[in-house]
């Protein structure tokens, strides 16, 4: 049986709407209107324990709501949700004693309370033994640097060290899955580097299962072994992370650099002009069809060539288009 | 589990809260400033007002030295009026962090009441213990015995008393817990404070005993929630209430809790299912 098992989840809100200015905000005052958002309309997936999933798709997509539904926050419309065979939302009590929740836009931890107070009272809200309780908090503190920010308040914080104690939060009771909302969003790159090694080794060497909601596409390419690509409410795509690379990473990028007296081609075999700017020319191709030192070497023999540059398409702009693709760009 | 274990979050929740307020002296002390100010213009009127000739008889229920330790207690036992929501859950709920409490393997209710009863016995105490040093101890040692806070009518109402301001924080964070949800609901908790200030003031038995106001009211004054806050505590301390009418009115505070615990509890599951959270 999976640990984590969503089939066609759904789940609306609904927002209130007004026009703008006075007469927008006297009108609402008699008439209210409301307007139904579908966030999520039909999410199917499965995962096995222990494994490692990121969740990507633009602004509004359904990825948090996703969240908020597997950990019990909120109750869905319509479809099944079956965590370790529980039901998150009518069994609540049993089912959050499992699992570790982390929201990057949020805070758990009290905001006035030093940081290890904070999580003394996690541990007895938890009922957690204060033996096991002591090596869990140690091991953690020593993983994610965090002996410096113990006595501080919480609101002292920088937005990096905020970040390492809210996932050493989530992970005191030793859950057997772990939810990362947006975890290094906003985080400087140690910082980023350190919550995606630290959730790594909570995955391989513990056997915690991960689902992980990111904008930054380089999460995906560190941590994930499977991604799911969400958009307006529906799955788009759920493969390995190498196969849906594969899939829109196929383009390359080449960029020349003419010489001074030379004049650009206007179109050249194997490759498509994506945009020209005086002597430079950026060219997209495919290497399956035309491999890049053929292509190279055709253009310099016809040519005179200042600079030649090969660039991999950023997976941010793959990401782009494969939303684009989808119609799932947020509207 | 254990009754212990059973207790350990909820017992948490109530320490941590009640320490990490005690560290607010300059809000205690500000407060304990203008609970006297209002204290000694309370009294002065009181003393106007029995001096007129035509009522010091008629309102023999109560007499000069009484409404005046009255005043004392009334101003010392403030912070138990419910007129404000507690603040930290006002706060989570316009920020979205109501979210994490759902996520703890806790009874919502229970944790948040242990949180809140915290809330309001910190700030107790500290002022309780300040005004009694004012009204009780300082005022008589500078000759001004006469506008003193007196001590109970005996023991046994002194024990009453202390029993009966428990059972009034327990009525008081019920109190207040409608107001968490309230604010829960609404995102906002301005509208419901407005509304509620007055309302409590009032019938707390806060602002005037509630034995000065007319008699044709007594009883309904006396079996509403809001008596037990205050009202009732006071009876006791002066013994106008002893033998099986204390004991009675002890029930009716105990009565009272249970049943805005429950409404509490039901107004809250209802809310909590139709929560959204939203953004992010």
């Amino acid at each position: 049986m999976p640990h984590i098992l969503v089939d066609n989840l759904r789940k609306t809100y609904r927002v209130s709407e007004r026009d703008p200015g006075l007469r927008g905000a006297l009108r609402g005052l008699l008439q209210r209107r409301h307007r139904t958002v579908e966030a999520l309309s039909g999410v199917s997936f499965a995962l096995e324990r222990g494994e490692l999933l990121g969740f990507i798709g633009p602004n509004g997509a359904g990825k948090s709501t996703t969240i908020k539904i597997l950990s019990g926050i909120l109750r869905p419309d319509g479809g099944r949700v079956e965590v370790d065979g529980r039901d998150p939302f009518a069994d609540r009590e049993r089912h959050v004693a499992r699992i570790g929740v982390v929201f990057g836009q949020r805070t758990q931890l009290w905001w006035d309370l030093p940081v290890g107070d904070g999580f003394d009272l996690l541990r007895d809200i938890y009922r957690v033994d204060p033996q096991r309780y002591r090596k869990t908090r140690d091991e953690l503190v020593a993983l994610l640097h965090l002996e410096r920010v113990l006595d501080q308040p919480v609101r002292q914080l920088s937005l990096g060290q905020r970040m390492r104690a809210e996932i050493a939060a989530a992970l005191l009771h030793e859950p057997d899955i772990l939810f990362l909302d947006e975890p290094t969003i906003g985080l400087d790159a140690p910082s980023k580097l350190a919550v995606r090694d630290f959730v790594r080794r909570a995955n391989r060497e513990r056997g915690t299962t991960v689902l992980l909601t990111t904008h930054d596409m380089h999460d995906i390419e560190a941590l994930a072994q499977r991604v799911i690509v969400i958009g307006h409410g529906r799955v788009l795509a759920d493969s390995p992370v190498e196969a849906l690379r594969a899939q829109v990473m196929a383009e390359r990028r080449l960029v020349v650099d003419f010489a001074q007296d030379a004049t650009p081609p206007v179109q050249v075999d194997g490759a498509t002009v994506h945009s020209r700017d005086g002597q430079t020319l950026v060219l997209d191709f495919d290497p399956k069809q035309t491999p890049a030192p053929a292509l190279i070497a055709r253009i310099a023999g016809a040519h005179a060539v200042e600079d030649i540059r090969l660039e991999g398409l950023a997976i941010e702009a793959v990401i782009a288009r494969f939303y684009a693709m989808h119609g799932a760009a947020e509207a | 589990m254990g009754p212990r274990d059973l207790a350990r979050p909820y017992v948490a929740a109530f320490v941590s809260r009640f320490l990490q307020m005690l560290q607010y002296r300059t809000a205690a002390l500000a407060g304990f400033a203008t609970q006297c100010w209002w204290g000694g213009i309370k009294v002065m009127v009181f003393a106007a007002f029995y001096s007129g000739s035509a009522i010091a008889g008629a309102a023999s229920s109560m007499s000069l030295a009484q409404a005046i330790t009255y005043t004392w207690l009334a101003q010392g036992l403030l912070v138990l009026m419910p007129w404000l929501g507690d603040p930290e859950v006002a706060q989570a709920a316009r920020t979205g962090a109501v979210a994490y409490d759902r996520l703890r393997p806790v009874d919502a209710y229970a944790l948040w009441f242990a949180r809140t009863a915290g809330w309001i016995a910190a700030r107790l105490l500290p002022r309780v213990a300040l005004m009694a040093a004012f009204a009780a101890v300082a005022l008589p040692l500078v000759g001004l015995g006469d506008w003193a806070w007196q001590l109970p009518a005996n023991a046994m109402a002194g024990a009453a008393f202390l029993l009966s301001v428990v059972l009034g924080l327990l009525l008081s964070t019920a109190m207040v817990m409608l107001l968490n949800v309230a604010t829960t609901a609404a995102l906002n908790e301005r509208g419901i404070q407005a509304v509620a200030t007055p309302v409590v003031i009032v019938f707390s038995g806060n602002l005037l005993p509630l034995a000065l106001l007319p008699d044709a009211w007594q009883t309904a004054l006396l079996v509403q929630p809001l008596a037990g806050l205050f009202d009732i505590p006071a009876r006791l301390y002066f013994g106008h209430l002893s033998g099986w009418h204390a004991l009675a009115a002890l029930g009716l505070q105990c009565f009272w809790i249970v049943a805005l615990v429950a409404f509490g509890r039901m107004a809250m599951g209802r809310t909590m299912r139709s929560l959204q959270v939203q953004g992010g």
